[in-house]
């Protein structure tokens, strides 16, 4: 049942992704050459909405409807060069294969099967992650 | 309605789109991070024998796993029967400059066949890209504990700083390779 569940969420951002063109290469190339206000006005909007939706889960306390348990929304750990560091390694990435992590699993479910390519050197790099992991700046 | 769902979705539509799948994940106690998958992969394939950063129950992170299925079923659908056409109609200059590049597909496609057409796995540069671009958002991203929703939509919207310095982050890597490295590599 849970696992119809998440199946069925997921299900809804792949849609998503692939109908925003947020999946797109070409929209990720454009957002980054500042030609069009397209992907700045997904993320804006997810964000309003987002931030709403966040403060209003907080504020009255709701729980989880799976199994009433209260929802936690957990801080980041501070500090900045893990995050920074991190987030320009992402950055290369994200301008070269134009696909973040969500939108991966949306290519290729559309058919485009090189993004496997991708998806096993993002796992790649993951797991290299966890080998330098403690020889890295934090 | 129908009409409406057949055409690309526009970027108000698609927003609260994504802050919905936000609401539903957080609704039913996950949370939305996409990167995850990957490091849950990797535990799953048995990377915590000799690493200690997979060693955790990646069992109970299956749900996520279930959620990347899903959107892989989701691409499928709304490529096959959700979409009227799947050319993506980016900006008259942005077209210019990539046929001007030698991607000659760009603003008819959703995909340049440079990369990913069935004949990029037998291009030695194709490939190499590919692999390239995966291992650094792999990489980044567990660096970083986080990627676009984790960080862009979900740290965000918690108005976390650590979100705000990665997203920075994602921008300056992107926008140094957008503008000086993607023009020599394609």
């Amino acid at each position: 049942m849970r696992t119809l569940l998440y199946f069925s969420i997921g299900i809804l951002f792949g849609i998503t992704m692939f109908k925003s063109e947020a999946a797109s290469w070409f929209r990720i190339y454009e957002m980054f050459q500042f030609n069009a206000f397209h992907m700045y006005g997904i993320i804006g909007s997810a964000l309003f909405c987002g931030a709403i939706i966040t403060f209003v889960l907080k504020k009255f306390n709701v729980n989880s409807v799976v199994d009433g348990e209260p929802i936690v929304i957990p801080s980041k750990e501070s500090g900045w060069k893990r995050y920074l560091f991190g987030g320009v390694f992402f950055g290369f990435g994200w301008a070269i294969s134009g696909a973040c992590p969500g939108p991966m699993f949306t290519v290729l479910g559309a058919g485009f099967l090189p993004i496997l390519v991708v998806i096993a050197s993002a796992t790649l790099g993951t797991f290299c992650y966890g080998l330098l992991q403690k020889k890295i700046p934090h | 309605m129908i009409e409406f769902l057949l055409q690309p979705w526009p970027w108000c539509f698609s927003g609260p789109m994504i802050a919905f799948v936000l609401f539903l994940l957080l609704w039913t106690g996950k949370s939305f991070g996409m990167s995850s998958n990957l490091r849950t992969l990797c535990a799953a394939m048995g990377a915590g024998k000799n690493v200690s950063f997979f060693q955790f129950d990646w069992k109970a992170q299956r749900w996520n796993l279930v959620v990347a299925s899903g959107a892989v079923l989701g691409g499928f659908i709304a490529s096959n029967y959700l979409s009227a056409s799947t050319a993506v109609a980016i900006s008259p200059a942005t077209i210019t400059q990539l046929n001007e590049m030698g991607i000659l597909d760009a603003g008819q496609s959703y995909m340049p066949a440079q990369l990913f057409s069935l004949a990029a796995f037998s291009s030695v540069k194709s490939v190499l890209l590919l692999s390239l671009g995966g291992f650094l958002v792999g990489f980044g991203a567990r660096y970083a504990g986080g990627c676009t929703s984790g960080h862009a939509i979900s740290g965000l919207s918690n108005f976390q700083l650590p979100s705000l310095i990665a997203v920075i982050g994602f921008f300056v890597g992107g926008l140094i390779v957008n503008h000086f490295i993607l023009p020599i590599l394609l």
